[in-house]
């Protein structure tokens, strides 16, 4: 998976960039990933505003058509996927020191749901890493697992079995269990796909219950109509970031055409020229 | 195939050193069915003292198998154990080797089992490197790897068998287990796996469970995820290899799947599961083992392996809410009382109508079952259920509903007409294409459903089917 970067000379590359914030919560420089040899991000740079003075955090979209690489962003940020270059920083530090600090919402379709455990254990996992290796799940976690359920609605159902769910309170488990991790910077990978009126509705009380405590989300999300209503920031992604910024600024029809449009016809084809480069060899 | 396999491994063997292969093969029988009252002494550990420590030993393999089984099942490994089971061959038959050269007696059973565990790690290696580097899926890797493995393991057993017979027999028996052979020594090594599985099992619980469910999450929350996968394989593989030589290579992956899918449905309880898993791979080795001792020759693996399927096959039919009889009861029950609903919904709207009672005559109730096109038996069970519970009763062939088969009409009616206006002033559904749709829905609406509705309807300033609260 060690592809070398089909950018040259990143570092150089880095020298002529805007500089990046420490203070930060999420800094992505020139981050490239390649699937197979294929690369499927090229070169993305972001940076997330910082919590302004009133302390309110922000809620960031991830947007873009079918295989932009919004998904493989988020894992490319988290270490799930291996970057073929780049480097991600949180708060001016590496993810092994900041990891305590992120929390993670993963596609609800990539876990087997007939599992055997219930909504409150699905959410007790989101404490483990406070409670550490060997010891079980205290009262007193339990607890606060059971308060997470509560702030999605869905305290009702904490013994029920997750495959007795419904999708929309699945997700809802979910995004309780990233609550329990009390983390302030969340990555949730389409989080409103699929799901029910009541659970959009919880979803978006919890992001900007969360924005109010001053923390970062941020969010892959497929519903343009409701950008505007639910984000402050937006990345257009498709391959590479089209623009980023204040959904005011930057979700205009012209980037939404950039991204969704037929301009990167050049782009894509290069990819393909390098995977099918890599088949030959 | 793999049995096919085996058997060509017992004939190379056979041609080899044929005195010896003949006690493999199922050939004449010894001596005879020793009777139930036997069978109930030797369950009483009233069986003689090496039997009973074969039966101990089994026991106690078993309930390791289905502790160490559960989590292999959750974590969706288990066509991966069978892997590591076949590719252990090689390495015993390289231990031998090995030790031998050494100066070591290469029957010793460390020695070998040691070996086995080495080139069992070894074929799960190679699946993953398969994995990793091609496009192959893991069926296909692990198909490979097995048969590629177990293929070297015949190669270097034949050749043991032709170049040093001395000290040599035996090494086969590793294929199918050789329960009988089992000392005090290995029931000890088995009660010792068992604890070390119960005991991992009990202190990692929440560990197994996390990387098991969604080892994506584990990873971004800080946990080691690749140590915990391989302590689980790593008791996968100390249970595989202490099966080797009580049930065999070919079926140890049995002790291992079969106890944790059969506990699966009477449970949805991971800690439940888990005890209920081992529960099963105990007893299932000791009534295996206990049957096996009262048959010819003691096929001890093949018995315990039956017996397990037998508790899988009973499991899998009666559990409460999971099993197939359960599963398929509740779809009957719904059924008859779909198409109870339907002649009660026509006996209301008789009564809307305009007649006197809600009566269904013999004519009407024909139609309806023309219409649904539901068999003569099936009407009968429908009707008689409809008597049992109070709903009807006959009239000159006919029937009346009472006051509670109207009230079942009309909300069944009610529903009906709600669902049907909702589809076509709501979702745009032309209203030749409703029915069919509704048909099934209206017995499925439950309160806070049917509030929506009426709400979605109001705010059309639709007009409510009467019958209701407006």
């Amino acid at each position: 998976m060690n592809v070398p970067s089909p950018i040259g000379g990143v570092s150089s590359a880095l020298a002529e960039r805007p500089e990046h914030s420490p203070e930060s919560p999420l800094s992505i420089h020139a981050v490239t990933v390649a699937y197979q040899r294929k690369p499927v991000l090229w070169d993305v740079d972001y940076d997330a505003p910082c919590p302004g003075p009133d302390g309110a955090g922000s809620l960031i979209a991830i947007v873009g058509p079918n295989g932009a690489g919004k998904s493989t962003l988020i894992k490319a940020c988290l270490g799930l996927v291996a970057r073929a270059s780049g480097l991600v920083e949180f708060w001016g530090r590496g993810y092994r020191d900041a990891r305590t600090r992120i929390g993670y919402v993963p596609q609800r379709e990539s876990v087997d749901w007939d599992f055997p455990v219930s909504a409150l254990d699905v959410v007790c996992m989101g404490r483990y890493r406070k409670i550490g290796w060997f010891r079980p799940v205290s009262k007193k976690h339990r607890a606060a697992a059971l308060a997470c359920l509560e702030r999605v609605g869905m305290a009702s159902f904490a013994g029920r079995q997750i495959s007795r769910l419904s999708g929309g309170q699945q997700q809802r488990v979910f995004l309780a269990r990233a609550l329990a991790q009390e983390a302030d910077l969340y990555f949730m990978d389409e989080p409103f796909a699929g799901v029910d009126a009541a659970t959009e509705r919880a979803i978006v009380d919890v992001l900007r219950d969360l924005r109010a405590q001053g923390k970062t989300v941020i969010v892959v999300h497929h519903d343009l109509q409701t950008v505007r209503e639910y984000f402050d920031h937006v990345i257009l992604l498709n391959m590479r970031v089209v623009a980023a910024g204040p959904v005011g600024e930057v979700f205009t029809n012209e980037n939404l055409q950039k991204t969704y449009g037929g301009r990167l016809t050049l782009l894509s084809e290069a990819a393909e020229a390098i995977a099918r480069g890599a088949g030959d060899r | 195939m793999l049995h096919g396999t085996a058997d060509l491994a017992t004939t190379l063997l056979a041609q080899a050193d044929p005195g010896h292969a003949r006690a493999g093969s199922l050939g004449r029988v010894a001596d005879e069915w020793a009777g139930v009252g036997a069978w109930i002494e030797t369950m009483a550990f009233r069986g003689g003292y090496n039997t009973n420590t074969v039966i101990a030993g089994t026991t106690l393999l078993g309930l390791a198998a289905g502790v160490v089984g559960a989590f292999a099942l959750l974590r969706k490994r288990s066509m991966m154990s069978d892997a590591l089971s076949h590719a252990t061959l090689p390495g015993i038959g390289l231990a031998f080797l090995a030790a031998g050269a050494l100066g070591f007696s290469g029957r010793s059973l460390g020695v070998l089992l040691l070996g086995a565990a080495i080139t069992g790690v070894l074929g799960v290696l190679c699946v993953q490197g398969i994995l990793r580097w091609t496009r192959l899926r893991e069926d296909a890797a692990i198909g490979i790897v097995l048969s590629v493995f177990f293929g070297a393991g015949v190669v270097v057993l034949s050749a043991i068998q032709k170049n040093a017979p001395a000290g040599a027999a035996g090494l086969d028996k590793f294929i199918y287990g050789q329960t009988a052979a089992m000392r005090v020594s290995d029931a000890v090594l088995m009660g010792a796996i068992a604890l070390v599985a119960v005991a991992a099992a009990g202190l990692m619980l929440k560990e197994f469970a996390l990387v098991c469910f969604n080892d994506a999450f584990a990873r971004t929350d800080g946990w080691a995820v690749t140590l915990i996968d391989l302590l689980m394989m790593g008791l996968v593989v100390l249970v595989t290899v202490a099966g080797l030589q009580a049930v065999g290579l070919i079926l140890v992956v049995a002790m291992l799947i079969i106890p944790a899918a059969a506990a699966r449905f009477w449970t949805d309880r991971l800690r439940v599961l888990v005890l209920v898993s081992g529960l099963i791979g105990a007893l299932s080795g000791y009534l295996g083992s206990v049957t096996s001792s009262m048959l010819p020759r003691k096929p001890a693996g093949a018995v315990i392996v039956l017996v397990a399927g037998g508790v899988f096959l009973m499991s899998m039919l009666a559990a409460p809410r999971r099993g197939v009889i359960a599963v398929a009861w509740r779809r009957w029950i719904v059924r008859v009382r779909m198409a109870g609903d339907h002649v009660l919904e026509a006996g209301y709207e008789n009564l809307r109508a305009g007649r006197p009672a809600a009566r269904l005559s013999a004519e009407e109730l024909g139609s309806l079952a023309r219409e649904r096109g539901s068999p003569a038996w099936f009407r009968t069970i429908v009707r008689r259920w409809l008597k049992s519970q109070g709903m009807v009763w006959s009239a000159d062939g006919g029937l009346v509903l009472s006051e509670r088969g109207i009230e079942r009409g009309r909300t069944v009616w009610r529903n009906h007409a709600l669902w049907e206006q909702y589809l076509i002033s709501c979702a745009d559904i032309a209203p030749s294409h409703v029915d069919w749709a509704v048909d099934r829905v209206e017995h499925v609406l439950d309160a806070p459903m049917i509030g929506r509705l009426e709400a979605a309807l109001r705010d059309r300033g639709v007009a409510l089917p009467d019958g209701g609260p407006a």
